[in-house]
């Protein structure tokens, strides 16, 4: 059962609703919050938790300004509502860098990703999806997985160097994780001998 | 947006209950073009089910084919390694749909409903026979470049713009239905309906029908096949056409094939009669070439999209030759 249904339940309104209190899992905190049906995650986001970073350009999926992750896959934030995204784990752009930049984001500064600015937010947490993917293996690979995610400054090849730059300074999360299952293993084999 | 109602429900018998009781009560799953239908006003149900929890969303392999979950996303099944390695045009026509994001939240059965990108169909000023039943059709004396050139009526000239469906088609899949009255399956061909007189009504499909997956039998993963799809842009962009070729060889010679084509037609487009002017035959140069000249038989072009009937003629020959192993991609 969602969180919306047990809402229901307390609230004792067993039929269909307008207007909902929901609970948003945002960069690792839980978030309570009052939607109207129609709400979209992206409108949550920016409009009540105040998460500006995560852009709105066109609202009907085809820019992809408001990519952001859910449950760890890059999705747009404007076709889908926010009480559908209960009991899910959204990271937004504020959520990458844990007191710092993410790699991602320090090899878009380095690159010169962008020009306004405006699509980088999206870019740059639709370059995370993409990196976990590991749809990377060339440069055209890049840009046909990067094709959600338009710039109308046309930072495009920037774009592209930033991503491969990115992944060579080891920020694949897969890798990482690889590494650090590999660092405890060595720390227990230390512990025990 | 009009205001909705929303529930969510873990069971399906649930989910059929609330919406087969009437009219306004509609599906969401991946929500990728239901939420661009109701920014745009094009949809205003009174309640929307949201049907995330009720599971079928596994792709699962059986002896005489293959399940796929109609809850399924885009992304895992375009990536499952026997949809990738037995059913190649599956693959091809998943990956080359959407975005990475869209294919990330969309469903299998959710795009199979997919609904028109014909301008006047999203646009709500304007007049749609399929939007507004008895409105009118601005797309026959406006702009309908992507318009359909195949199955059009007076009513409605809307192109069907889905790849899957035409994939579907190729590899003789059935979709399996959940409804009211009990479960049957439906022939992925004849999920969808012409326009005639009843643009609206687009598929087979009544209130509270709920696709709970689709079965691929497994005679199609012994064929070769091949989606190909002509597009705007490289990507991220809707077909102007697109072919879905299957084809049992024995050596050259081709023992049966299925030939069915997308943005061309007012529903997925199966091209019966080039399947029989191909069987038996040896698929040389000469005779895909002849497959395509016959693709676009009984074509009804309107001003902006006489183009689509040369592409598509094009397209099945380049398909064919590509399953053929003839390196038809200069054809």
């Amino acid at each position: 059962m969602l969180e919306v249904d047990q809402d229901r339940a307390r609230a004792d309104h067993p039929h269909p609703q307008h207007a909902f209190v929901i609970t948003l899992r945002v960069n690792d905190e839980d978030h309570r919050l009052a939607v109207d049906a129609r709400t979209t995650l992206l409108d949550a986001l920016r409009d009540r938790l105040h998460l500006t970073g995560t852009k709105k350009g066109c609202g009907l999926g085809q820019c992809g300004a408001c990519t952001v992750l859910v449950d760890g896959r890059r999705v747009v934030s404007c076709l889908t509502l926010a009480v559908m995204n209960q009991g899910r784990s959204i990271t937004t752009i504020e959520g990458l860098g844990q007191g710092g930049l993410h790699p991602v984001q320090q090899a878009f500064i380095d690159h010169d990703g962008f020009q306004c600015g405006y699509c980088t937010p999206g870019q740059i947490m639709s370059a995370v999806g993409l990196i976990q993917e590991g749809r990377t293996r060339s440069d055209d690979e890049i840009r046909e997985n990067m094709s959600g995610n338009l710039c109308r400054c046309g930072a495009y090849t920037n774009i592209v160097d930033a991503i491969k730059d990115a992944i060579a300074q080891g920020t694949d999360p897969r890798e990482a994780m690889t590494q650090a299952v590999e660092a405890i293993r060595q720390d227990a084999e230390q512990g025990g001998a | 947006m009009v205001p909705f109602a929303y529930t969510s429900v873990s069971d399906p018998l649930a989910a059929i209950e609330r919406a087969g009781g009437g009219t306004g009560v509609e599906y969401i799953a991946g929500g990728t073009d239901m939420l661009q239908l109701l920014q745009e006003g094009v949809r205003a149900p009174l309640e929307l089910v949201d049907i995330n929890g009720i599971g079928f969303d596994d792709v699962s392999v059986a002896i005489d084919g293959v399940r796929i979950g109609a809850m399924a996303r885009l992304a895992d099944v375009a990536d499952d390694p026997v949809i990738r390695e037995r059913f190649p045009a599956l693959a091809e026509a998943l990956h080359e749909s959407a975005s990475p994001q869209v294919r990330n939240m969309a469903t299998m059965a959710g795009n199979l409903l997919q609904r028109t990108r014909c301008l006047y169909f999203r646009d709500v000023t304007m007049p749609c026979n399929k939007r507004a039943p008895g409105s009118g059709c601005a797309a026959l004396g406006g702009q309908n470049r992507v318009n359909a050139i195949l199955g059009n009526s007076a009513q409605c000239i809307a192109a069907y713009p889905g790849d899957l469906a035409v994939a579907l088609i190729a590899a003789d899949a059935e979709l399996m239905v959940r409804g009211p009255t009990g479960e049957r399956t439906i022939l992925a061909e004849n999920l969808h309906q012409l326009p005639g007189d009843t643009p609206h009504v687009e598929t087979v499909l009544k209130p509270g029908d709920l696709i709970t997956a689709i079965w691929i039998p497994i005679a199609a993963a012994g064929r070769r096949s091949h989606y190909l799809k002509v597009r705007d842009r490289a990507t991220f962009e809707w077909a102007l056409a697109s072919a879905a070729v299957s084809a049992a060889f024995d050596d050259d010679q081709v023992l049966e094939a299925r030939i069915a084509v997308g943005g061309v037609g007012t529903k997925p487009w199966r091209l019966r009669h080039v399947e029989e002017l191909l069987t038996g035959q040896r698929l040389d140069r000469a005779l895909a070439r002849e497959a395509g000249e016959r693709a676009a038989d009984g074509a009804s072009p309107h001003e902006h999209n006489a183009f689509k009937v040369p592409l598509l003629k094009k397209t099945v020959e380049r398909a064919l030759l590509r399953i053929a192993g003839l390196q038809g991609d200069e054809a």
